[in-house]
């Protein structure tokens, strides 16, 4: 019996319009390198950090939402080292006191605690002409990060498994994006983690040393990255291999980890109080008013969804799970005034297309006024809830309007009841056999003609009408 | 050469002139740099040196070292803005100790400073150039920095009034950091009236630094104090040092003339101060081993190219900086270590506090304290001091940075034909209380010394 110990190490970039210490955008994603940079962020001679109220702002709400200790007294220090995506060679933090002390997040009912959480600024982008500085001949600096601000969450050692500590992350970004703290995109790096684990065999109490696994950018490679480093922690441990305290990266490609520097390596960060700054006072006047401005959580949300839209308590949690989800579907019941509706075909059709396409809500061509389009063909019979299912897909890849997607591929259903009892009457006469075996009390035989009549009119044909003209005609003679 | 006299001529090529006729051999000033000021402004035309750690936009900022030998400032310190937006004009650049490290300004990468008084002694240091250009009657006032007595010192040697104001008067945005803490722009001048009106010009809350703080009183409005209305103290360590007799005897005169005037004079023992200099030489390394690793030949600056990361970086500041300031960056990295932090640093910041609360206490109850401001005459040049003798000379003046304190160097007559200061150190910002003590003293001294001549 092996028992797996992991803790986070998470860095967010916070959602503000300007940098830590300096008023240039954050905007980096759209820019083109070293746009958005001034001497500050650059570490020019003379400049000085002047701290964003907004990114404080920002760290104490997400000390609020993740149930911390906002202390009222913290302050910067300086981590020194040098590298060149370190504008200073020195990085502003908070290690001795931090603005958030201890938390906690929820997962399926356990407490996953948080040690603390405080605010640094981001380093500059670096990119080697051969990938690697030692061996490049060139290398590029984009200080357009440089200076974008940070909050670090560091959690206690209390995750279990790897699909915990996924499901950490996920509902740590999610809430972070309910806050409207961080765009909580691991993909674009706003969102980061380090994770160390360790293994104890609890027969006899062994216990591997612990690995500190960096460089994992998505929430999937946080679970594999893990999955792969507990096996081979734990076929350490039953190899009786020596280990040493290391930390190793995550090659996404290979799927593997490998090492990146042992203990030994360690940088002496010397950290001392950042002089350049005045100790950071919060007053409760302050806090109360972040608090003031927390907007509905996920547990609110569901919470309404059950009594203002009559949902399940299953698909309440389900479409709150993610803000842009919640605010999708909200968006998308105004239009089809059908809260179940709407609720299954975004748990079934929408969920199953995000999966498989490996798409983001906010980049969907699906609009909520189709929901509104999809609820009237619905009611007016004009299509089935087969027809339905089928051109979900295609409505949504290519963001064409349900009707007109009807219109174009002449999917409307046929209720025309003499069109209908034509058809119907044609398959009689091409099935005399089947039509016997009727006759003779093989009644289950009217779902083999009601496939027929849906083959034949490719799945357009009203069901209710086609049942009734088909019992009417067999029933006959 | 003072302000008030100039006020409404326009002698900036008088002293552009002046410059390049004299000062070959004393060497103050660097480089001429012309930025004239704003023609409308009450000040136009009136001409200020700035000490080569400042930034002006557009000109070199070298902090005398290799290292930023050719390094272009991206914009302007807020202090030389608004003496811009006054209507003073920048005419250059004066040196001083690379980085501001030094007290005689023998450690520029671009020569010494010759004292203007006898070129054959030193300036004082750090910001030797500036005390000698005003010593030297180029321009009627400068702007130096003062870390640990980087402006009083050289003022003293040169026979300047030099201000260090109040820890958070002067925004020190755009002054290249030496110790963050502890640094604090500087005023060299011939008269405190003058040095009042260029910090009311240039003090503030700025932004951009946020350990600024706001001074609402007029610095200027009032600077008569009566002498017969202060108490005056004078730290037992000033008796204790091992001063040359003539400092001594001068620093009598002074004490007498004040008593004379109706000042109460008080000895009093501080014995904390004698921790204040090892307290310095840990918290100012410190600092500054930080504030200077950004210059690492990436961004900008002196880059000795070489393969691989750590070569460059290693080899870039062995050649760029110079001796002092590698010993000083060495020491600091040292006091940081994870292994020496508490032993060294975290101490040195506990007995600060400890200093600081000691010197508010004492300052509550008298008006001013009163030293030499330099324990010694100034030396010859490459007179042979090792290290710690240097350090020394900073005994008096160190206390004022490590406690935030106002100080200022009024000079006070000549010893063997050199200049010599004496150092009032007043209350924390109540910078406007001391200059008005120092204002009425030096002029009444003044008037003294001519009546006895």
């Amino acid at each position: 019996m092996y028992k797996t110990i992991i803790g986070l190490e998470i860095h967010t970039q916070l959602l503000t319009k300007t940098k830590a210490f300096c008023s240039c955008s954050t905007d980096h994603f759209n820019s083109i390198p070293n746009q958005n940079i001034c001497p500050i962020c650059t570490g020019h001679p003379g400049t000085l950090p002047a701290l964003n109220e907004e990114a404080v702002k920002l760290a104490v709400k997400a000390g609020l939402i993740f149930n911390g200790t906002i202390n009222k007294f913290s302050r910067f220090d300086r981590k020194n080292y040098f590298y060149p995506d370190l504008a200073k060679n020195y990085q502003i933090t908070q290690h001795f006191f931090p603005i958030v002390s201890n938390g906690y997040i929820t997962i399926e009912g356990k407490k996953i605690r948080i040690k603390r959480m405080h605010l640094e600024e981001d380093t500059a982008k670096m990119f080697h002409e051969g990938d690697q500085i030692s061996t490049a001949q060139e290398s590029f600096l984009d200080f357009n990060r440089s200076g974008i601000p940070l909050l670090e969450i560091v959690t206690e050692p209390d995750i279990e498994s790897p699909s915990e500590a996924r499901m950490f992350m996920e509902k740590l970004r999610n809430l972070l994006r309910y806050a409207e703290i961080s765009t909580g995109d691991m993909e674009k790096g706003a969102l980061r983690c380090d994770a160390n684990i360790s293994i104890v065999n609890l027969e006899n109490n062994q216990t591997s040393k612990r690995v500190e696994i960096k460089n994992i950018n998505s929430f999937k490679f946080v679970e594999k990255a893990l999955e792969f480093e507990q096996e081979r922690l734990i076929k350490n441990l039953e190899a009786n291999i020596k280990m040493i305290q290391e930390t190793r990266g995550w090659d996404s490609t290979r799927k593997e980890t490998f090492p990146m520097r042992t203990k030994e390596d360690d940088v002496d960060y010397r950290y001392f109080p950042e002089p350049d700054l005045p100790p950071l006072i919060l007053t409760d006047e302050f806090i109360d008013h972040i608090r003031s401005t927390i907007t509905e959580m996920p547990e609110e949300k569901a919470k309404r969804f059950m009594i203002q839209y009559d949902l399940p308590q299953y698909d309440a949690e389900i479409l709150t799970s993610d803000k842009e989800l919640a605010d999708f579907f909200e968006k998308c019941v105004k239009h089809a005034k059908d809260a179940k509706f709407v609720s299954n075909l975004i748990m079934t059709d929408l969920l199953r297309e995000l999966k498989e396409n490996d798409d983001e809500i906010e980049n969907l061509k699906i609009k909520p006024e189709f929901f509104g389009e999809l609820k009237e063909l619905m009611d007016s019979n004009k299509i089935s809830s087969k027809i339905l299912k089928d051109i979900f897909p295609e409505i949504y890849k290519t963001g064409k309007s349900p009707k007109d997607i009807v219109k174009e591929k002449g999917l409307e259903q046929i209720d025309d009841e003499s069109e209908l009892r034509k058809i119907i009457e044609e398959i009689i006469k091409e099935n005399p056999e089947e039509v016997e075996k009727y006759k003779n009390g093989k009644k289950k035989l009217l779902g083999f003609f009601v496939g027929e009549v849906m083959k034949k009119t490719k799945g357009k044909a009203n069901p209710q009408k086609t049942n009734e003209i088909l019992l009417e005609l067999l029933e006959k003679e | 050469m003072t302000i008030e006299e100039t006020i409404g001529r326009n002698i900036i090529e008088e002293s552009i002139q002046k410059i390049i006729e004299m000062d070959k051999i004393i060497n103050s000033v660097l480089r001429i740099e012309k930025v004239v000021g704003n023609k409308n402004g009450k000040y136009f035309g009136i001409p200020f040196l700035v000490k080569d750690n400042i930034l002006v936009k557009g000109t070199k900022t070298t902090n005398a070292s290799k290292i930023l030998e050719n390094y272009i400032s991206p914009y302007t310190a807020t202090a030389v803005q608004k003496l811009l937006e006054a209507g003073f004009s920048l005419i250059g650049k004066t040196n001083m100790d690379e980085f501001a490290m030094g007290n005689t300004n023998e450690n520029s990468y671009f020569g010494p400073v010759r004292n203007p008084k006898d070129l054959s002694r030193v300036s004082g240091g750090s910001s030797g150039g500036s005390a000698a250009a005003v010593g030297a009657g180029y321009v009627p006032f400068s702007l130096g920095t003062d870390t640990g007595g980087s402006v009083r010192l050289p003022a003293s040697f040169c026979g300047v009034v030099g201000f260090k104001p109040s820890y958070g008067m002067i925004s020190r945005y755009g002054v290249t950091s030496f110790a963050s803490s502890l640094d604090q722009i500087g005023i060299l001048s011939n008269s405190v009236k003058d040095v009042s009106l260029v910090v009311e010009i240039i003090k503030g809350k700025d932004k951009n630094d946020p350990t600024t703080l706001s001074h609402t009183v007029d610095l200027t409005s009032n600077l008569e104090r009566d002498l017969s209305d202060i108490k005056i103290c004078i730290p037992k360590i000033v008796y204790d040092t091992d001063l040359n007799i003539s400092i001594k005897n001068s620093f009598n005169e002074a004490v007498d003339f004040l008593k004379a005037k109706g000042s109460k004079v008080e000895v009093i023992d501080i014995p904390e101060l004698e921790y204040s200099v090892a307290v310095y030489y840990i918290i100012a390394p410190s600092e500054a081993s930080s504030n200077l690793a950004r210059f690492d030949g990436v961004r900008y600056g002196f880059r000795n190219a070489s393969l691989g990361l750590n070569d460059m970086y290693r080899t870039t500041r062995e050649i760029g900086f110079g001796i002092e300031v590698k010993r000083r960056i060495i020491m600091g990295t040292f006091n940081l270590s994870a292994d020496y932090y508490s032993k060294y640093y975290s101490k040195a910041l506990k007995v600060r506090r400890i200093i600081s609360d000691k010197l508010y206490n004492i300052l509550d109850e008298y008006d001013v304290m009163m030293t030499p401001t330099s324990p010694s005459i100034p030396p010859y040049m490459g007179e042979k001091f090792n290290p710690l003798e240097y350090y020394l000379m900073d005994t008096f003046t160190i206390p004022a940075n490590l406690a935030g304190l106002p100080a200022i160097n009024i000079p006070f007559g000549l010893i063997e034909g050199l200049p010599f200061g004496i150092q009032f150190i007043g209350r924390q910002m109540k910078d406007e209380e001391l200059l008005a003590i120092a204002n009425t003293f030096h002029e009444s001294a003044k008037k003294e010394f001519e009546k006895n001549v």
